[in-house]
């Protein structure tokens, strides 16, 4: 039992468009900008430029200088400001140029942005929107390939959201920008250049749910961000050797879709959940327990985890040793299988 | 004026102001300073677990809040903000709540009484003034932001970058710095390069004003000239007002291990709120009667709202779970019912 469920049913009809990832969410912005007046771009060099990955480029020619703007080069003050501005009426969707320098601005994402609305019970919302490039895989210099998707989950009062491909990018960053709470954006730099017919549609589905990518029944692979692609080349492999292999895209992870999981792994009795970032408290040991705790007289194997290593990410010539290979998500499958 | 010199001056004037503006500074001043005494006894007795005090800090929280307009501007404080709340018109048995750690932004209405949250990061909200006021302008409204911090928070890196970006964007804020000469245990001269706040708004391309933080009249003048300046479009003002912390950091603190007693009694001695006292009558705005009078309201004020904060019910533990998200998660709503289900007393 094979399908390839190239576009899910998670849209209503709208134009069908080739566009790479980076388009998309250039599309998404232009949505959100027109739509609510409100809503501002910001951060380090999106406005003339239009972004180092090109995501908000002619945004600040079509809405003006007001609406979408540079920032000098201060990443605490951009989240900082961000609050601010949301206290008074806006909708901010930021950028941080790159993972790496969330890390200065993250006393203001977790201490004031994640608990503005809990802090003033209610009274102050913060409908902030970081769209934060993210995750490895471009041969970046050092803080330009981190995975700090784990952190963000970690924290209370923050919604998550990771696209893989051009249309979920479209379809969930309106998601995340029209949310009445925060979410952090974290879009794959490795998927930015991919191109796949976008429908220019309304997202459908509920914020928090996962998605089933491919069908399958001998096992589960469960991802996000450009790792979703790498499971489906693996499934690919796989079904040449008769193994059908169900692929998830979880999309969000905060909220975690427990019940994709759930049904899926009840079904074919095996789970592999693959990510870049390291294994220790990453992201998959929640994942894997989830399953655990919703599937365990279900399963016939204990969930493998393909993940980076406990290291600092690596520079350019070890990446494709760090990031989870093909080889190493199909070991996983096999062990599965033989356990 | 060098640092320390606004110590000597043995009197102040307040001959500028309006005899009820006057008057009304005395009055907020007295109540904080009657409810910062009550909110120490409430320490004592157990009903605070701790608390932090604003004494001989009166003359620059009021001088300053009183200033704006709360119909307009926005303040944007941290956790030793009670006199200026006081004078700001915020519901402050809402505010002592976090005091008696009731809910840690306060329980008072943040977006009506258009007074952030009591916030525990310092400089932390400061970038949040300069977001608010860009945000002002964008809507082509005229309000202010006025950030307070202290000496210690002017080492942060949030208060350097928002006043670049306050000045980049020419945003309407008010930097307010209370100089209290300690950042807990550590002097100004082991924590300001330079030994000068003010200094540093030439940096940044704004006026700096230093100004004697014990004096109502000097503090109101300077922040309403910074408020129009503002207001006017011409961009952020960075004001130090030079107080000290005579109490210790908190009601946890033992001051004795860093610093010397001889010092703080200088300081109690010129008290901003003698020193108003004084000028009030000498330039004729009230006799001394009136103040009497003033003096017995506050009190009765301060009792109020101690009996208030003492008499709020603590917040329901269903509360742990409502404010976390606008729209609430499956994971927080299962978690919510574990905890009816195991925890609920």
């Amino acid at each position: 039992m094979t399908e390839l469920i190239e576009h899910t049913a998670d849209t209503t009809t709208g134009p069908v468009v080739e566009l790479s990832m980076q388009q998309a969410l250039n599309r998404a912005l232009h949505t959100l900008l027109a739509e609510n007046s409100d809503t501002l771009v910001f951060g380090e060099d999106v406005g003339t430029l239009g972004g180092v990955f090109r995501v908000t480029d002619g945004l600040q020619k079509t809405f003006g200088t007001d609406r979408v703007f540079d920032t000098p080069l201060a990443e605490s003050a951009i989240m900082g400001m961000s609050v601010g501005l949301a206290m008074n009426g806006w909708r901010p969707v930021p950028e941080l140029q790159f993972d790496g320098f969330a890390y200065p601005a993250l006393d203001q994402i977790v201490n004031q942005v994640a608990r503005m609305n809990y802090r003033t019970r209610g009274a102050v919302p913060m409908p902030v929107t970081l769209r934060l490039p993210s995750f490895g895989g471009i041969q970046a210099p050092e803080h330009h390939g981190e995975s700090l998707e784990a952190l963000f989950a970690h924290t209370p009062g923050l919604k998550v959201a990771v696209p893989s491909d051009p249309g979920e990018a479209y379809r969930l960053l309106l998601q995340s920008v029209r949310c009445e709470d925060p979410v952090v954006f974290m879009e794959p730099k490795a998927r930015y250049w991919d191109k796949r017919p976008v429908e220019l549609a309304e997202p459908t589905e509920p914020v928090g749910t996962g998605r089933v990518v491919r069908r399958g029944s001998h096992g589960t692979l469960i991802a996000w961000g450009a790792m979703v692609h790498r499971c489906l080349q693996v499934a690919e492999l796989a079904a040449e050797d008769g193994v059908e292999l169900e692929v998830l895209d979880l999309r969000w992870l905060t909220p975690l879709d427990t019940d994709v999981l759930a049904a899926s792994v009840r079904r074919t009795k095996r789970a592999v959940v693959v990510h870049e970032a390291p294994l220790t408290a990453g992201l998959g040991a929640e994942v894997a327990t989830r399953v655990t705790e919703n599937c365990f007289g279900d399963l016939a194997a204990p969930v493998q985890r393909v993940t980076g290593f406990d290291v600092p990410y690596p520079a350019g010539p070890l990446e494709p040793q760090y990031l989870p290979t093909i080889d190493r998500v199909l070991l996983a499958v096999q062990r599965t299988l033989e356990y | 004026m060098p640092q320390h010199a606004s110590v000597g001056r043995g009197s102040i004037t307040v001959d500028h102001l309006p005899p009820d503006l006057a008057r009304e500074l005395y009055r907020h001043m007295r109540t904080a300073r009657d409810l910062d005494t009550e909110a120490i006894a409430l320490q004592r007795q157990g009903i605070f677990p701790a608390y932090v005090s604003v004494r001989g800090q009166e003359a620059a929280q009021v001088g300053s809040a009183a200033a704006l307009d709360p119909a307009r501007d926005f303040v944007f404080p941290t956790y030793r903000e009670m006199a200026a709340a006081q004078a700001y018109g915020v519901d402050m048995v809402g505010y002592m709540a976090t005091h008696r750690a009731l809910w840690h932004g306060g329980l008072y209405d943040v977006a009506a009484s258009r007074f952030g949250a009591v916030n525990a990061v310092v400089g932390g909200p400061v970038p949040h003034a300069v977001g608010w006021a860009v945000g002002e302008r964008l809507r082509g409204d005229d309000g202010v932001a006025l950030a307070y911090f202290g000496d210690g928070a002017s080492s942060e890196g949030d208060v350097h970058e928002s006043m670049n970006f306050a000045g980049v964007y020419g945003a309407p804020v008010v930097f307010f710095c209370q100089n209290n000469q300690w950042a807990l245990s550590v002097p100004n001269e082991h924590q300001v390069a330079g030994g000068s706040i003010a200094a540093r708004a030439e940096g940044y391309g704004m006026p700096g004003v230093l100004v004697d933080g014990n004096d109502a009249g000097a503090v109101h003048r300077a922040t309403v000239e910074a408020v129009a300046h503002a207001r006017r479009g011409e961009g952020p003002v960075l004001i130090e007002a030079l107080t000290y912390r005579v109490e210790p950091h908190s009601t946890s603190d033992d001051p004795g291990r860093y610093r010397d007693g001889s010092e703080t009694e200088r300081w109690r001695r010129r008290d901003p709120l003698t020193l108003l006292r004084e000028a009030v009558i000498a330039a004729g705005h009230a006799e001394e009667d009136a103040l009497s009078e003033i003096d017995e309201q506050a009190r009765e004020e301060a009792r109020r709202i101690r009996d208030g904060v003492s008499n709020t019910p603590e917040p329901e533990g269903t509360e742990l779970f409502t404010h976390v998200f606008r729209e609430t998660t499956d994971e927080v709503a299962r978690q919510h019912r574990t905890w009816k289900e195991e925890v609920e007393p």
